[in-house]
């Protein structure tokens, strides 16, 4: 496999959950994600109930990588911030390092300046701890895993078959 | 590129399905999401035109059933076919785990469809993959049909290096899972290489 996979643990789970929900809170935001490039939805914030997250984070994945195509067109490197203006909501899209993109959806409550401020923040900080995953899933894979914990060492044909009855 | 997350012991996976205009790919997904159980699927999203034709892609995200305790979510994505939408379709292939080629088996559409199996190299290329290396298999959808090429034919084109290759008719969903089960299988199989 081409490019390297992203595992995450429990450990770096909470970290990133502890910054959504702070950054949540302090940007007084409704609802905030974190979505990888490819469109995983990996964390999230807020209330979530009525929204259907797995289609967001694909679709946001999409808008960023069509504006990423744009970009280039344009001899740009990236856009690194996109902001979508409704009648209520707001959504506010910025791109973390390459690699994660952090969405904050918000209305009236809060203000496009506070969501600037607090995500520019919060960034830095996610920034560092996807950096920590990165070379750690790197490291992983140079060592050939950690092969005794892992669970998919021991995958069979049937497992699969399984999946589809 | 998979997504492994420990804490909420999922496995995500991300499969494409390419081909040119017309193939099926759409009515692939369609068919899938008809026969899937409600808990096991999320929306079908299409960004279409108002002729159906696909824009940007279709996104379905399936949930499986577990192996070994972790959830296995698959995520299945198609290209806009048509040659003019080739920026769109490169952006889609990023970060896949596996693709699915389907070809449209009518005679009069071999040459689109050796043109987009060339464009597909080409895509993936570009982001670092080779073809070979792939979890990939083909589809020859529309078996149904009354002017189609031998399967024997259409694999001398479009499958030289002799790769998993089913029969499909997906209006009515023959071979449609076979294939989705064919590289779903690799692409899992390939993970366990890894981890």
């Amino acid at each position: 496999m081409t490019g390297s996979d992203l595992v995450m643990y429990d450990n770096e789970f909470q970290k990133i959950d502890g910054e959504l929900q702070r950054l949540h809170q302090q940007a007084n935001a409704n609802v905030v994600f974190l979505v990888d490039k490819n469109g995983q939805l990996i964390a999230s914030a807020g209330d979530t109930h009525n929204i259907d997250t797995t289609s967001l984070a694909s679709l946001t994945a999409g808008n960023i990588a069509a504006t990423g195509g744009i970009a280039r067109l344009l001899g740009e490197k990236e856009f690194t911030i996109l902001f979508h203006e409704g009648e209520k909501d707001n959504i506010h899209i910025s791109l973390i390092g390459q690699r994660i993109i952090l969405v904050v959806i918000f209305d009236r409550r809060s203000s496009l300046g506070l969501v600037r401020l607090r995500v520019k923040k919060t960034s830095e900080v996610l920034g560092r701890i996807f950096d920590g995953i990165t070379s750690k899933t790197e490291k992983e894979k140079v060592e050939g895993g950690k092969a005794s914990e892992s669970p998919f060492a021991e995958i069979s044909d049937e497992d699969i078959d399984n999946l589809f009855k | 590129m998979s997504f492994i997350n420990y804490s909420s012991r999922e496995i995500n996976c991300k499969i494409v399905y390419y081909g040119p205009g017309l193939c099926g790919k759409t009515t692939n997904l369609q068919f899938i999401y008809k026969k899937t159980n409600p808990e096991q699927k999320g929306k079908l999203i299409s960004l279409a035109t108002e002729s159906e034709r696909t824009l940007f892609f279709d996104f379905l995200p399936l949930a499986l059933g577990e192996i070994r305790g972790f959830k296995v979510r698959f995520h299945l994505y198609t290209v806009p076919g048509q040659v003019f939408y080739a920026a769109s379709r490169k952006l889609i292939l990023k970060g896949v785990d596996g693709v699915i080629f389907v070809a449209d088996s009518q005679i009069e559409r071999m040459e689109a469809n050796m043109e987009s199996l060339e464009d597909l190299s080409i895509n993936l290329a570009e982001q670092g993959y080779a073809i070979e290396k792939l979890s990939y298999a083909v589809q020859y959808n529309k078996r149904d049909l009354s002017r189609v090429a031998p399967v024997e034919e259409m694999n001398k084109l479009l499958n030289v290096n002799g790769v998993q290759w089913f029969e499909g008719v997906a209006t009515t969903g023959v071979g449609v899972f076979e294939t989705l089960k064919g590289v779903a299988k690799q692409v899992l199989l390939e993970l366990k290489k890894h981890y």
